[in-house]
């Protein structure tokens, strides 16, 4: 999933301070899984925005809608007959999701609810991690299952470097060194000689270096 | 070991079966260049070659490939290190040209600290290559005379082309095998970390030996002096990937603060003596941090001195 985490309350105040009619969108995919901006997010912001506001003394409404997901045409015009309704949009989508509601609405301000950080997993309640940058030629069969591109710090594709210690990355004592967990795991599949063919210089032009991407796929276009 | 007829002299003094010794200096911080000038002057006569850091620990300084020129001009040998952090192929590619137009003759091939260690750590870093395929990028342009991309060079780099060694870093298993790629890659010498455990560095020496990698490599022990007991504990405890044993913080701590430094030397020529027992150390790579002007006592005291001239 897209893993998402709260803004600081000051920095969406500062956003949307001198709007009048204020509507809060959640989605219900990725960022409600991470406990970002599902529904009960959407709320908690909503209550402490209402009280900021009353404090403040101004008068602001704000409405609150959690739509099924954000990034698909579909869910989003479910705003389309009330949107001119309000003065702006926070959306506690990810940034894919804010950006299509900036898209579709044009004339409308969206802002961001969430800093939106990576494709990751649960590893348990409240800690998610990092699997995947999407780099467009996944290389996962090479390396045991483990992605060397978002876990290694300097997405050494020929690991371990000098650094790794202990089994952590020499960034932080906490981080797993990926080249320790490739190891690992080609030596638990019988695989290990594999770690000595060397990985090939990579295309990065199916990763961001390529500028923006774009999947075009006939066979189930309409 | 290598047929190829590269110009480096450090080359040819490993190739003529002496023990090579090599040194590093890290550029300024700043434009001046009398401290680099001032570094190499020092121990120009001790060592065979000089490697130049990268802005090492990701800290910038003057660059690389400017100090380098300032001691070929100086008639000193330098190596160029260069780590594929800061530098895509487009970069790295026409940094090696840039040095081969001034005939630098050796290059180490690295992957570099993480930024988050220097003086910018909220900046980007590049890794478009890995150190291994920066070893690969070299030979070649070097043997084919090929850009990555295909294309011809006209006057391709003649560069004797080396990488570090971490017999230390973990996983301790792939260590040799980690050796046998870079060897597979290309690589021709080998710079080791800085050996404090030397019964660890035997034991991988041992394990290379089984596999016939150092008589397709040179391997170069590296060695680092102690200049107090806080240098040791804080390498010991604070550097990633550097193994000190415990016995040798002991020592540095077992001696009052004003001796520490020479026990720290001692401690280093110690150590060059037995390295220079082990079969397939082919030579040392002193590394004495901001301290380069203990090399020459070091390579005196430890049989190394004088070095050979008639190459
Ligand atoms: S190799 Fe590429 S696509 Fe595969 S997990 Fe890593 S970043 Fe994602
Ligand atoms: S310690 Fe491991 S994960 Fe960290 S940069 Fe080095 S190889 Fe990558």
């Amino acid at each position: 999933m897209i893993v998402a985490d709260k803004k600081p309350i000051e920095e969406i105040i500062d956003m949307v301070k001198d709007f009048k009619k204020l509507l809060i969108v959640g989605c219900n995919e990725c960022v409600t899984v991470c406990e970002a901006g599902g529904k009960k997010e959407v709320g908690i912001l909503a209550s402490a925005l209402r009280m900021y506001f009353m404090n403040e003394g101004k008068k602001v409404d704000i409405d609150e809608i959690t739509l099924e997901r954000q990034c698909d045409h579909e869910y989003l015009e479910e705003l389309r007959n009330n949107i001119d309704q309000y003065d702006a949009v926070l959306s506690l989508a990810c940034g894919v999701g804010v950006q299509f509601m900036a898209e579709k609405y044009f004339g409308t301000p969206v802002f961001p609810g969430v800093n939106t950080c990576f494709m990751g997993v649960t590893e348990e309640r409240g800690v998610w991690s990092e699997r995947c940058q999407g780099c467009g030629q996944c290389m996962l069969g090479k390396t045991a299952g483990i992605c060397p591109i978002s876990r290694c710090a300097k997405r050494l594709l020929n690991g371990p470097c000098g650094g790794s210690t202990k089994g952590k990355c020499e960034i932080n004592k906490d981080l797993d060194c990926a080249w320790q967990l490739i190891i690992d795991r080609l030596k638990e599949l019988g695989r290990l000689d594999d770690y000595e063919e060397i990985i090939p210089i990579k295309d990065w032009s199916t990763e961001r270096a390529g500028g923006p991407r774009k999947v075009v796929r006939e066979d189930v276009r309409l | 070991m290598s047929a190829n007829n590269v110009p480096s002299r450090l080359k040819k003094i490993l190739d003529a079966g002496h023990l090579a010794v090599t040194s590093e200096c890290g550029p300024p911080r700043g434009s001046d260049p009398k401290a680099i000038k001032k570094k190499a002057e020092m121990i120009k006569d001790h060592v065979d070659a000089i490697n130049i850091t990268d802005n090492q620990t990701s800290v910038t300084r003057l660059c690389s490939l400017a100090a380098c020129i300032h001691l070929k001009l100086m008639g000193v040998e330098p190596t160029l290190q260069m780590v594929v952090r800061d530098r895509n192929r487009i970069a790295l590619q026409s940094d090696i040209l840039g040095a081969a137009s001034f005939d630098i003759n050796n290059i180490l091939c690295l992957s570099g600290d993480h930024q988050q260690f220097g003086d910018c750590p909220q900046g980007q870093n590049v890794f478009d290559l890995d150190s291994m395929q920066l070893i690969q990028t070299v030979r070649l342009m070097r043997d084919e005379g090929k850009f990555l991309g295909g294309d011809a060079i006209n006057r391709p780099p003649q560069m004797f082309v080396g990488a570090a060694a971490n017999p230390f870093a973990d996983p301790f298993e792939i260590r040799v095998p980690r050796l046998a790629k870079k060897i597979a890659a290309g690589v021709e010498f080998i710079q080791t970390q800085c050996i404090y455990n030397l019964d660890k560095f035997e034991l991988w020496m041992k394990q290379a030996r089984d596999r016939g990698l150092h008589e397709k490599a040179y391997i170069l022990a590296g060695v680092t002096p102690f200049k107090s007991a806080g240098m040791a504990k804080y390498m010991k405890n604070r550097v990633p990937g550097m193994d000190v044993p415990d016995d040798v913080v002991k020592r540095m701590s077992g001696v009052p603060k004003e001796k520490q430094a020479d026990e720290g030397i001692n401690i280093c020529v110690e150590s060059i003596q037995r390295l220079k027992e082990v079969e397939g150390v082919k030579g040392f790579h002193i590394m004495a941090i901001e301290w380069e002007d203990k090399v020459p006592e070091i390579v005196e005291r430890s049989g190394l001195y004088p070095r050979p001239n008639d190459l």
